[in-house]
């Protein structure tokens, strides 16, 4: 029997369609209804409830915290202040990335660190001689995330004290149905949303109390199919699709570095002392080898290829996580690694890693496409990430 | 000192939107005029009542061209289409007939009420959807005129021969029949159980003043199969923010390619010098110059009303008399203190976010036609209702709720002619009907806004109320639409176009005729 979430009472009844996948060894839906198009359409237009509970998360306390943190992960942890988030790769010596989450900083000297894969045995290995205590609170720790335009909303309505202006990526302590919870404004959407985190136990009186009152806002509940396109919108790559961990590559050539993936921003080189940072620097003056950008794919030309041959052109309706090739000028510069069509944007999007010097946005490329059971090009274009980064976000 | 603008676009409507964005956006300086306060002709979102946002008149897509979507990237001027999934038809014996978003959910539906009409709607719905394929390049083309030697007719009429002929003669036929028979006699062929019928042929009989019996109707059925959302045909839509976002996200891309749009600016004349537009002047007596002048208002208004008689030749000006109007449709919106609770489905459950059909048997609907044929409006017409706020949560306060009831036939031609009272006895008779079915509806009512097509006429303007700008019969469509010769968005004025849906491929939100003109402006001028 695969683990289940603490909100499992109440998700699964809602799971009309059966349809349920695996997530860190829990099971979590997949979609709810029959179809994943108005959950969706929830995070973009109302509001969704997403049962992210199967993240690994860890309790990281003492005098050392935040040097512990300081050395694993690539963000400057010692300027984060109680309160504030922060998302950050973490790398080996290599400087290849391990894995990717946030760091909230809850009180002095008191840390939650959220991962996709399990950490302890890394975080216990990189603490040695400091004074740091490390807490596994993955299964007694549930967490939701209600993401979408109206979650402040419904937010307002069940919060104890007032949410005032919980600014982006800043965590507070709140009280929901009696239940102390920690709120944090983040979540993988790339839209206006919030993360709750709340006790095990207590975790059904907070799901109650959210659906109640989001039911006069069109709240949701949303699976993993309609998460996984509002994510690759919003340009956030995923733990083993977009990139293999460190930890899981068996050859180099799968591994990827912080500047492979575009995470520039998350890499604090004025920090004296973290894994992999010598290897980064030298990186960082050469410049990567690849980069993590979007591709649009262009329409006229994906239409063409299956107007030729009498068919309309048929878009996947859940986003794919394969790996599909790249070419510029008849040659494979690198492969998209998820994409989905866009119901918001009205593009075919994906997310994909591309050599040097083809990632400059807007070069035009060609992507594989399967037409017919024929492997066939289309135009697309290098872009920009996100595809989609509306100001509410950040409101 | 006085401008002179490249283009000026007579009426603010979609259509005339998408062709001040196309021309602006290929560098000409547009000039858009709209009569009234507000943007977007038919498509347009209005707080009618506090707190209530109504689409007011037009109130879903689905035929938006896909090509205009992207060409003027409307999604990032605000354009966000939300899923309407299914289609309930309630029924007289306290059951009901469901079509949801899901295929199997749909087929073993249908399989409740006759296992044989499941099976044939799959073969049903490919045929459409290899109709929908046969027409869209039709929908992108301007129609070539079959009895003219011009180089770009011919040109036109062999790519159009060369198309139908790829279609193969199995859908050729289908296309010919669709073109042709009634919707009743066409889903004859094809179904057994009366209310699917009822419901499908419903499509046929939309803005049209035929019944589902009358020949013709099977067209209207095909144009209403033909829009497309991600690919997928016959796929609606509800807009975020209701029908005024469609027109909100087109001015707002016509503006970022430099268009300027000017509401209140109602427009008197089209100026005519020498057999060629020179500009237009305002009912308060400005006058604008421009090298173009476009028209986005109905044939009657662009050829009859905006210019002098002298200007054009008889025969058009006959034509364009008979070009038929006769709107047949009306609109009740209500801003609602809780749902209607349907005593077939009670509770609110998925029906509350797709469309209800009270559409009971194909005898209801024509009987409904039969009113309408005498002049009366239909006492148990035929509606189409949707609940926007239960798509799009902010179109009224958290809890309460709009709906938006299209109906059929409230005659525009009704005997007596239309009057406040009788505005009144049609609203009650689209609230009674309704109510046979959710009988909480009249108390749930805070406010009700009925619409004729008189009403229509005189807030908008098009003629008759007619919601398409003139029917979409078989004798006024493709090359013979407005009038023979005149189908290419020319006028025989120079340089006086007309862009709206009294052209090909005519209305229902498309777009088509506003792009197609630009591009035949753009080709010209």
């Amino acid at each position: 029997m695969l683990k289940t979430t603490p909100f499992h009472a109440r998700t699964a009844p809602l799971v009309l369609g059966l349809a349920w996948r695996r997530w860190a060894g829990y099971a979590v839906a997949s979609v709810y209804d029959w179809l994943h198009d108005r959950e969706y359409a929830a995070i973009r237009n109302a509001a969704a409830l997403i049962d992210v509970s199967p993240l690994y998360k860890y309790r990281i306390t003492g005098r050392d915290a935040a040097r512990l943190l300081d050395r694993v992960v690539t963000r400057n942890i010692g300027r984060l202040a109680p309160g504030q988030v922060t998302y950050t790769p973490w790398c080996d010596s290599r400087g290849k990335v391990i894995d990717d989450g946030t760091v909230s900083c809850l009180a002095e000297g008191e840390y939650r660190l959220t991962c996709a894969d399990p950490l302890l045995r890394w975080l216990h290995q990189n603490a040695f001689r400091m004074s740091v205590q490390i807490e596994d609170v993955s299964e007694s720790l549930g967490a939701l995330a209600l993401q979408g335009p109206l979650s402040r909303a419904v937010l307002d309505e069940v919060v104890e004290s007032p949410l005032g202006s919980l600014a982006y990526f800043r965590v507070a302590r709140n009280r929901i149905a009696g239940v102390d919870v920690q709120i944090s404004r983040t979540g993988y959407t790339g839209d206006l949303g919030f993360e709750l985190w709340v006790p095990a136990a207590d975790a059904l009186r907070v799901w109650d109390a959210l659906t109640t009152a989001g039911s006069r806002y069109g709240l949701t509940p949303a699976g993993i199919w309609a998460l996984d396109i509002a994510r690759i919108e919003a340009g956030l790559l995923m733990a083993d699709v977009d990139y293999t961990s460190a930890h899981r590559a068996v050859a180099e050539s799968q591994m990827s570095t912080p500047y492979e993936l575009s995470l520039d921003h998350a890499v604090a080189l004025d920090k004296p002392v973290f894994n992999g940072r010598d290897a980064l620097v030298a990186e960082n003056a050469s410049g990567p080898a690849w980069r993590f950008v979007g591709i649009e794919v262009d329409w006229v030309s994906f239409e063409a290829l299956f107007t030729g041959r009498g068919l309309s052109p048929s878009l996947p309706t859940v986003a794919w996580r394969t790996s599909v090739p790249i070419y510029r000028n008849g040659r494979q510069v690198g492969y998209a690694s998820s994409g989905c069509w866009s119901p918001l944007l009205k593009k075919y999007i994906a997310l994909a890693h591309v050599r040097a010097p083809h990632f400059a946005p807007d070069t035009p490329v060609e992507i594989e496409v399967t037409v017919d059971h024929e492997r066939q090009r289309a135009g697309a274009w290098v872009r920009r990430l996100p595809f989609f980064d509306p100001p509410r976000k950040r409101a | 000192m006085a401008q002179v603008w490249d283009v000026v676009v007579i009426g603010g409507g979609h259509n005339g939107l998408v062709n001040a964005a196309y021309l602006a956006r290929a560098g000409r300086k547009v000039l858009v005029l709209e009569r009234r306060h507000v943007l977007g002709g038919a498509a347009v979102s209005e707080q009618i009542f506090p707190g209530f946002t109504f689409s007011v008149f037009s109130y879903v897509v689905s035929l938006l061209r896909p090509e205009i979507i992207r060409e003027l990237d409307l999604p990032r001027h605000g354009l966000h289409i939300l899923p309407l999934e299914s289609t309930v038809t309630p029924l007289p014996n306290g059951d009901y007939l469901g079509a949801w978003g899901d295929p199997d959910l749909t087929r073993r539906e249908l399989q409740r009420h006759s296992p044989r009409d499941a099976d044939a709607s799959i073969e049903f719905g490919r045929l459409m959807y290899h109709m929908a394929r046969a027409v869209k390049p039709i929908l992108g083309m301007i129609p070539p005129d079959p009895t003219s030697l011009s180089p770009g007719d011919v040109k036109g009429l062999f790519a159009l021969g060369g198309h139908l002929r790829s279609l193969g003669a199995e859908q050729f036929h289908a296309l010919y029949k669709l073109m042709t028979m009634s919707s009743a006699d066409y889903l004859d062929e094809w179904f057994e159980f009366e209310p699917l019928k009822a419901t499908k042929s419903a499509s046929g009989i939309i803005g049209a003043f035929l019944g589902p019996r009358s020949p013709g109707s099977a067209y209207v059925l095909l144009h209403h199969y033909m829009g497309e959302i991600d690919g997928a045909y016959r796929a609606w839509g509800f807009c975020k923010g209701g029908n005024g976002s469609v027109s909100g996200a087109i001015a707002s891309a016509a503006r970022s390619f430099g268009a300027t749009l000017r509401t209140n600016a109602p427009v008197r004349q089209v100026l005519v010098r020498n057999g060629r537009a020179t500009g237009v002047v305002l009912d308060s007596g400005e006058e604008i110059e421009a090298r173009v002048v476009v028209s986005g208002l109905d044939a009657r208004r662009t050829y009859l009303d905006l210019v002098e008689s002298r200007e054009l030749p008889p025969d058009l000006l006959e034509q364009v008399r008979r070009f038929r109007f006769r709107g047949s449709s009306g609109k009740v919106n209500l801003a609602l203190s809780e749902l209607p609770d349907f005593t077939c489905l009670p509770g609110v459950g998925a029906h509350h976010r797709g469309a209800i059909s009270i559409s009971p048997s194909v005898d209801y609907l024509e009987r409904a036609y039969d009113e309408a044929k005498y002049g009366e409006f239909s006492r148990r017409p035929y509606m189409d209702i949707v609940f926007p706020s239960m798509i799009d949560p902010n179109m009224a306060p958290p809890g309460r709720h709009v709906a938006s009831i299209f109906v059929q036939y409230a005659p525009y031609h009704v005997n007596g002619g239309w009057t406040d009272a009788k505005r009144e006895a049609f609203g009650d008779a689209v609230i009674d009907t309704l109510s046979e079915y959710a009988p909480n509806l009249k108390s749930a009512i805070l406010h009700r806004q009925v619409l004729t097509p008189a009403d229509i006429e005189a807030t908008l303007g098009l003629s008759e109320g007619n919601i398409f700008q003139g029917e979409l019969a078989l004798h006024q469509l493709f090359f013979l639409r407005p009038a023979a010769r005149w189908a290419s968005y020319r006028t025989p004025i120079r340089g006086y176009y007309q862009c709206g849906s009294s052209s090909h491929p005519g209305g229902g939100v498309m777009g088509a005729a506003g792009r197609l003109a630009a591009l035949r402006i753009l080709a010209e001028t």
